[in-house]
C-alpha cells in the first residue's frame, strides 16, 4: 500500500525541517497567546500537522530511500545534517502520533490537573518537549543531539514538577530527575568531547568514517564510548541507573506519564543504537565487549529485578513504571545480542512497547479521572464502573505478559528466536521467567477489577460511570493497534515487522 | 610523571573539578548544595572543551588584515597579528586555534544556566511547600503525611 500520493512534494523537501521548527515556534507563541482555551487547539494542530508530515516521510523511507536535509543549505560536514532514515523514521513517527494521542487525552484530563492559568505555558512546555524529542532523532550532527536532549529533558523536569497541584511529592521526584537527567546529559557531552579529540568533527556520518580508517581508535574514543553509554543509559533507565524513574512516573501529571513513558525513553535508545551501529561499529572490539557483557548482563538483571520490584508494589504507576524498566530490559537485549535478527526485535519490542504503555497508563489515567484511585487495593470491582477503560487496560495488560496474538507476543518471540540462533539458552529462561513475573503483577491488577466488587459509596453500589470519549479514544486505538499487530490485521502486523528489519539492516550497514 | 603532569596541568585541574562537583552532588542532603555540585560538574566539561580547542603555538581564529589591502582574498585569508605576519607572506600558513569548541560552550553555558533556574525554581517550590529544603526531612513529612491520608480512608 502506497500513500505517496496523499503527500505534496514539499513535505520530502522540507519535511525533516519543518518537523523540528513547527514545534518549536508554536510552544514559543503558545506561551504568550493571550486566550488560553486556543492553546488546546494550537497543540492539538501541531502534533496533527507533524503526525502527518512524519507519516509522509515514514512512506519515503519505506518505499524509497533515505533523505538527508541540510540546515540553510550548509553541506556537512561543517553544516548541521538531518537525517531521516529507516531507524528514524519509525521513531519520528512514534513519537508525533503518541503527542497527538496525548494532546487529545489532555483536554479532558487538565479540567482535573492544571489549573486553568497554568494551561497556556503547560501546552507550550509540551510542544517544546516534543520538538527536542523530535531533534534529537532526526538530526545527524552529534553536538546538536545533545542540545535537543536538553531541550526535551528541561521542559521534562518543569511538567513533572507541574503534578503538584495534585500530588506534593512530585516536586522532589521532578528535583531528582533533574539532577539524574543533569548528570546524565553531561556524561554524555563529556563522551562527545572525547569523541572530538579523536575525530575532529561532530558530523555522525564523519565521524564514523575517521573511526573506521583509525580502527576504533585509540583509548580516547573507548573511554568516549563508555561516558556516551553511561550517559545515555541514565535517560534510558538502563537498570541500575533507573531510580529516577519510577517517582517521576507516579508523581507527574498522567498525561505526561504518557508520553514520557511511550517516547522519552524510546528516543533515547533511539541515540544508544545510532551510536553504538552506526557511529561506532560493533566490529571494534571494545565495542563488542561493551554489548556482549554490559549491555546484555544490565538488560538482563533489570529483566528480573524489576519486575520483581513490580510485584510489590501498591500503586498502579508504580507497577506499570518499575515494567517500563523490565521491558528496556528486554529492548536492550535484543540490542545486545546484535545480530540482524537481535536487533530487528529489539526494535520492534521499542515500537510495540511504547504502543501498550501508552494504552495502559492512559486507562490508569482514566481511572484516576473519575475516581481519583491509582492504588491496586482501589481498583477492586473496576469492570462494572468502566468496563470500557478496563476493557482497553486488560488489553494492554495481555500484551505487555505476551499473550498470543498480541503485540507483545510478536516481539516476544522474535527475541526469544533471536537469542536461541545465538545458543543463549539461559536468555531464553530469563525471557520466559520474566514474563511470568509479568502475569503476576498484571494479574493481580486484572484480577482485583473482574472478581472484586465494587466499594460502596453511601450505603449503596457504585454504578456505571465510563471515562469520556476524549480518554476512550486514545486508549482504544492503541490496544486495538497492538491486536491488530499481533493478528496482522490489515497488514499493520508485517508493516510493523518489516520496519523493525529495514532498521536491523540501517544499523548494520546494509541500507542506507 | 610530574613533568608529565605539570605540561598537562589543565586536565588535572578539569579531573579535580569533575569529580569535586560528583562527589557534592551525592554526598549532600541539601537541594541547593547538590545544585552546586551539579555546576561545578558542568564547569568542568566546559573547561574540557576548552581545552580540547586550543592548538599549541596557534593564534586567535581572527582573521585580520593590515592596510588597505582588502582586494586579495588570499592577502585576507592568511594575514595575522604582528611578527606572524611576515611568518605568513613566506610560509602562506598560520596555525589557529579551533574555534568551534567555544562555540559549543555558549551553547553548553547556556544549557547549564538553565538546569539551573528550573532546579532553583524547583527548590523555590519545595520550600514553599514543605518549609525545608534537606532531603531528609522532606521524606519524613512525606512519610507522616501520606500515612495520615492512608489513614483517615
Amino acid at each position: 500500500m502506497s500513500f505517496m500520493s496523499l503527500f505534496p512534494q514539499w513535505i520530502f523537501e522540507q519535511g525533516p525541517a519543518f518537523l523540528i521548527v513547527l514545534p518549536l515556534l508554536m510552544g514559543a507563541i503558545i506561551a504568550i497567546l493571550p486566550n488560553r482555551s486556543m492553546a488546546w487547539w494550537f497543540t492539538f494542530f501541531v502534533t496533527l500537522i507533524c503526525t502527518y508530515t512524519a507519516f509522509g516521510l515514514f512512506q519515503h523511507i519505506y518505499f524509497d530511500s533515505f533523505l538527508l536535509y541540510t540546515m540553510g543549505g550548509w553541506a556537512p560536514p561543517h553544516g548541521i545534517s538531518l537525517i531521516v532514515d529507516g531507524l528514524s523514521a519509525p521513531i519520528l513517527l512514534l513519537i508525533s502520533v503518541m503527542a497527538m494521542l496525548t494532546v487529545i487525552y489532555a483536554l479532558p484530563a487538565s479540567i482535573s490537573e492544571i489549573e486553568p492559568k497554568k494551561r497556556g505555558p503547560f501546552y507550550a512546555a509540551f510542544l517544546i518537549c516534543f520538538a527536542g524529542l523530535m531533534g534529537m532523532v532526526i538530526t545527524g550532527d552529534a553536538f546538536n543531539v545533545f542540545v535537543f536532549l536538553e531541550v526535551s529533558s528541561i521542559s521534562t523536569y518543569a511538567l513533572v514538577a507541574m503534578g503538584a497541584a495534585r500530588d506534593r511529592r512530585s516536586l522532589a521526584a521532578a528535583y531528582n530527575y533533574l539532577i539524574m537527567g543533569s548528570i546524565g546529559a553531561t556524561f554524555f557531552v563529556i563522551g562527545l568531547g572525547f569523541l572530538f579529540m579523536e575525530t575532529g568533527t561532530l558530523n555522525m556520518a564523519e565521524m564514523s568514517a575517521i573511526l573506521s580508517d583509525l580502527d576504533g581508535g585509540t583509548r580516547v574514543s573507548k573511554v568516549g564510548y563508555g561516558f556516551i553509554v553511561v550517559g545515555l543509559g541514565l535517560k534510558i533507565a538502563m537498570f541500575p541507573l533507573h531510580t529516577w524513574l519510577p517517582r517521576a512516573y507516579a508523581y507527574a501529571p498522567t498525561k505526561i506519564t504518557i508520553f514520557l513513558a511511550s517516547t522519552a525513553t524510546k528516543a533515547a535508545i533511539y541515540l544508544l543504537l545510532r551510536f553504538t551501529f552506526t557511529v561506532f561499529d560493533p566490529s571494534f572490539d571494545y565495542i563488542s565487549i561493551m554489548l556482549k557483557y554490559l549491555i546484555v548482563g544490565a538488560a538482563v538483571v533489570g529483566m528480573v529485578f524489576a519486575s520483581f520490584q513490580a510485584i510489590f508494589q501498591s500503586d498502579v504507576r508504580r507497577v506499570l513504571a518499575y515494567s517500563s524498566v523490565a521491558q528496556v530490559g528486554y529492548i536492550l537485549l535484543g540490542i545486545g545480542i546484535a545480530t540482524s535478527s537481535g536487533l530487528a526485535a529489539g526494535y520492534l519490542h521499542l515500537l510495540n512497547h511504547a504502543i501498550i504503555k501508552g494504552c495502559l497508563f492512559i486507562s490508569v489515567g482514566a481511572f484516576w479521572y473519575r475516581f481519583g484511585i491509582t492504588r491496586v487495593d482501589d481498583f477492586s470491582g473496576l469492570f462494572k464502573t468502566m468496563p470500557l477503560t478496563m476493557g482497553a487496560f486488560t488489553l494492554g495488560g495481555l500484551s505487555l505478559i505476551g499473550v498470543p496474538f498480541t503485540a507483545g507476543f510478536v516481539s516476544k518471540v522474535k527475541l526469544i528466536l533471536a537469542a536461541a540462533e545465538q545458543e543463549m539458552w539461559w536468555a531464553v529462561l530469563v525471557i520466559v521467567f520474566s514474563s511470568v513475573l509479568a502475569i503476576v503483577y498484571i494479574g493481580r491488577i486484572i484480577m482485583a477489577a473482574y472478581f472484586g466488587s465494587p466499594p460502596k459509596i453511601n450505603g449503596s453500589t457504585f454504578t456505571k460511570n465510563e471515562a469520556p470519549f476524549m480518554m476512550l479514544f486514545p486508549m482504544w486505538v492503541l490496544g486495538l493497534m497492538s491486536i491488530a499487530i499481533g493478528l496482522n490485521a490489515f497488514g499493520i502486523g508485517d508493516t510493523f515487522v518489516s520496519a523493525s528489519e529495514i532498521a536491523a539492516s540501517v544499523l548494520l550497514g546494509g541500507r542506507g | 610523571m610530574l613533568s608529565l603532569l605539570l605540561d598537562q596541568y589543565n586536565y588535572a585541574v578539569v579531573i579535580i573539578l569533575m569529580m569535586t562537583g560528583l562527589y557534592v552532588v551525592f554526598a549532600s542532603r541539601n537541594l541547593i548544595k547538590k545544585l552546586v555540585g551539579l555546576s561545578i560538574f558542568q564547569t568542568s566539561v566546559f573547561l574540557l572543551y576548552i581545552t580540547i580547542g586550543k592548538v599549541s603555538g596557534g593564534q586567535p581564529p581572527i582573521v585580520e588584515s593590515h592596510g588597505s589591502d582588502h582586494a586579495n582574498s588570499e592577502t585576507l585569508l592568511f594575514a595575522s597579528i604582528g611578527e606572524v605576519d611576515s611568518v605568513a607572506q613566506s610560509s602562506s600558513e598560520v596555525l589557529y586555534s579551533n574555534p568551534l569548541p567555544h562555540v559549543l560552550i555558549l551553547t553548553a553555558i547556556v544549557v547549564g544556566v538553565a538546569t539551573l533556574a528550573i532546579g532553583l525554581s524547583l527548590v523555590v517550590r519545595v520550600r514553599e511547600v514543605y518549609g525545608t529544603i534537606e532531603e531528609d526531612k522532606i521524606e519524613e513529612y512525606d512519610r507522616i503525611y501520606y500515612k495520615e491520608i492512608l489513614e483517615r480512608q
